[in-house]
């Protein structure tokens, strides 16, 4: 790939002026035939596509009720249309939220509305045509379902719903996106992202063992399909592999191992990463949240935690109880037998940055802080925890939680501007099925107000770490912070960071005899 | 002719009334599947109300999101409640009660109603990314309620002052079915032309903002999906007939 012009960051964000078509293109490479129909969709665009296409939208609207009314109340005030960091990126308007809204808008109303099939014209309604559907396509993949826009719509409309409904629709027509649907292919098949077996896996974790105990002379384990442990550890594979990802694993190892709690991982759901949820596919989401059930069930674990992972968090949060009865209140027999099993004094599922707080809190954990000295940490909010969950059950907690655990392990943290934190954070510019290369452009671009807040904190306090509780945000970092000027390493898992600090009591009897 | 606008009135009210109880209707029908209220989400019935309230007064995320877009739509929003309650005492059957008569000073929302308007119209036409999304009927909407403002203005505080008698007696008529003559001043007329095309063109136009923002799933669900399920009608079935299953129950030791 050819060399990309990347602008030098501004000193301030300044809205750009729109250049229509500056992101025009073909948008990701499509899936093959073999990876939709592993999915149950059409492995090439059918012949009647158009007519499926509208008979889906009048399914997916008399079913979501979010979808059917963010289509009817948006009165085009503009108020998303600066907010999103692809427009901000790129100026091209399509890329505004709304803009992006009314490609699915303009034919739901053509063909849904009044006035859009009476007056077309007076209503910007229109057909679903070959190049309204590359538009969808093209652009409803230069989205990253990060939500920023609907914390300032005034009726909170949420483009992340359209955007899920148009791939569907797309999915349905046998156009889909080879990323996010080759993934989905082999988490059904194998149980991770990855498509890593079994063997594999445990050899990593073996791996990880010896690093570990060689560094710090203690025997921290990662068990693997360890029955009747008391938690199933659900982490996205990333952490299994992926710089930094794996040094929060072992952060959260640590952790395990000076709580005193059993623990373990599954190799038959050894992903919690959910990329049904990028497709907009709730049959998709759910057998994804099935597996993680069955094997809660099949260990016989009393609590589930969750990794650092921001889409996996909100569908584990937001969705499990949901799709799969994980939490209370489902009745069919499976969800039933799981609910007696898990132990409802702990929130389940729970986050590993919630497991952790606690144990701070009660003064389980014990820190050398000084260990990060050399860090000038700043955190950066993921889009789907900061806008699509909470933590600690308590108002914001999402916010709070984080940002204690990074204090109790480091004594140097700074927030960036106000602007681009907490609900209004910044998305890293590769979620929502967006983290591959035939999409780095954008990617780059859309990292932009990000890289814009990051060098502001690293030019007045100092900041040479960033610091980020999801896996889609670490790779995406890694990869653009040097089109930035910044150097690829200061990305690491809050989990690191506890790792680093973490001191660590020899807790096996007979290593503790050895070592006297 | 006062026939005909009778009618065109009847008929714009009924339009509403049906068009705007179907899309209710058709809200309240609609599952919403999955739990996504947005940040900050409240954790409490009572916190989704507080915040319901801080968006329909307030419009507390558009101030977060553009203070000119909030300060010219919410003087305006707010100008059309005084002028819509002031209206009131012309359709208000028999003696007009007291306290619609001390609505009189609500007159002078009509400023803010207009300067509203037309700073949300600057915007359409001055702020390309707004320009961008406007369609023919973004400007038509701004532009028939600035005429409506602008006729009411001139029959009030300029010297066209319709017969105040024949529209107390043609706005009450149509209220209790007793009609009367129409005022037969063009100003006045397209006042309540104009005002009914507005009630007519509710229910197929944007104005279902105002139902729809209590039907928005991100502003209205309490966030408690850990401690409460979640779950819509057409998911329940698809669990009850299995239709998306993997086996849970595997007796395989390994």
């Amino acid at each position: 790939m050819a060399e990309l012009e990347i602008d030098k960051l501004p000193t301030y964000l300044e809205i750009p002026a729109i250049q229509k078509d500056s992101m025009a293109g073909d948008g990701p490479f499509k899936a093959s035939a073999e990876i939709q129909e592993q999915l149950g969709f059409p492995g090439e665009k059918v012949e009647n596509w158009q007519q499926i296409a509208i008979e889906k939208m009048a399914e997916t609207t008399s079913k979501y009720r979010s979808v059917q009314v963010f289509l009817d109340a948006c009165v085009k005030c503009g108020a998303c249309t600066d907010k999103c960091h692809y427009y901000l990126g790129t100026a091209d308007p399509k890329n505004m939220p709304v803009a992006r809204q009314d490609l699915f808008r303009s034919v739901y109303r053509r063909h849904f509305t009044f006035a859009g099939k009476y007056f077309p014209k007076l209503v910007g309604a229109k057909e679903l045509d070959d190049a309204m559907l590359d538009d969808w396509y093209n652009y409803f993949h230069q989205c990253s379902q990060c939500r920023r826009c609907a914390v300032f719509c005034p009726y909170g409309i949420d483009t992340a719903e359209i955007s899920m409904a148009a791939r569907e629709v797309m999915n349905v027509i046998g156009v889909g996106q080879k990323y996010s649907n080759q993934i989905l292919g082999r988490i059904n098949k194998i149980g991770n992202n990855l498509g890593m077996p079994e063997p594999a896996l445990r050899d990593t974790l073996l791996d990880l063992e010896e690093e570990i105990e060689k560094e710090t002379g203690v025997a921290v384990k990662l068990p693997l399909d360890n029955k009747h442990a008391e938690i199933l550890m659900v982490t996205p594979s990333a952490d299994f592999f992926a710089e930094p990802h794996i040094d929060g694993l072992i952060g959260y190892a640590k952790v395990f191992h000076q709580s005193g709690v059993t623990w373990t991982m599954s190799s038959y759901a050894s992903e919690a990463a959910n990329f049904g949820m990028f497709i907009g596919s709730y049959e998709v989401m759910r057998k994804g949240a099935l597996r993680i059930r069955k094997a809660a069930l099949d260990l016989g674990v009393s609590r589930i935690v969750v990794g650092e992972c921001g889409h996996a968090w909100r569908v584990a949060y937001s969705f499990w109880n949901t799709l799969s009865g994980i939490g209370g209140g489902a009745s069919d027999e499976y969800a039933l037998k799981l609910q007696k099993q898990l132990d409802s004094n702990y929130p389940q599922p729970q986050h590993i940055i919630e497991f952790t707080y606690d144990l701070i809190q009660k003064g389980i954990l014990t820190f050398d802080k000084t260990k990060n000295d050399h860090r000038k940490v700043t955190f950066h909010d993921s889009c789907n925890v900061a806008r699509g969950s909470n933590m600690g059950d308590i108002e914001n907690g999402q916010f709070i939680l984080p940002r204690e655990v990074i204090k109790a392990a480091c004594n140097h943290f700074v927030d960036m501007p106000k602007a681009t934190i907490k609900a209004s954070t910044y998305c890293c510019g590769g979620g929502g099925g967006l983290l591959t290369d035939d999409l780095i452009e954008l990617r780059i671009k859309g990292a932009m107000p990000r890289m814009q807040a990051l060098k502001q904190s690293q030019e007045n306090d100092g900041v040479n770490t960033l610091a980020a509780i999801c896996a889609i945000c670490k790779s995406q970092f890694s990869k653009v912070l040097p089109n930035y000027d910044f150097d690829p390493y200061m990305i690491v898992s809050v989990h690191q960071l506890v790792s680093d600090a973490l001191v660590l009591s020899d807790k096996s009897e007979t290593k503790a005899e050895d070592s006297l | 002719m006062t026939i005909g606008f009778i009618f065109f009135c009847y008929l714009a009210l009924l339009i509403c009334i049906i068009g705007v109880s179907r899309k209710i209707v058709q809200y309240w029908q609609t599952p919403a599947p999955l739990k996504i209220p947005i940040a900050p989400a409240p954790l409490t019935r009572t916190g989704v109300f507080m915040r319901m309230a801080a968006e329909v007064f307030l419009f507390k995320s558009l101030f977060r999101a553009s203070k000119w877009t909030w300060f010219f739509g919410w003087i305006f929003h707010w100008a059309l409640v005084l002028l819509f309650i002031r209206h009131l005492g012309y359709f208000w059957p028999g003696d007009t009660p007291e306290v619609l008569l001390k609505t009189e000073s609500f007159k002078y929302a009509s400023f803010p109603l207009i300067i509203g308007l037309m700073g949300l119209l600057g915007r359409r036409i001055f702020v390309d990314r707004v320009r961008y999304i406007s369609a023919p009927s973004d400007y038509l909407m701004l532009i028939l309620l600035i005429a409506i403002g602008a006729s009411g203005m001139l029959m009030t505080f300029a010297l066209y002052y319709p017969d105040m008698g024949l529209v107390y007696s043609f706005a009450e008529g149509l209220v209790t079915l007793n009609w009367s003559e129409l005022p037969s001043e063009w100003i006045f007329l397209a006042h309540i032309f104009l005002a009914f095309t507005l009630i007519a063109i509710f229910p197929i136009s944007k104005l279902l903002h105002a139902p729809g923002i209590f039907f928005s799933p991100t502003l209205n669900q309490v966030d408690n999906a850990r401690k409460k399920r979640h779950i819509s009608s057409w998911a329940m079935q698809k669990e009850t007939d299995k239709e998306i299953f993997i086996e849970q129950n595997s007796e395989k030791d390994e």
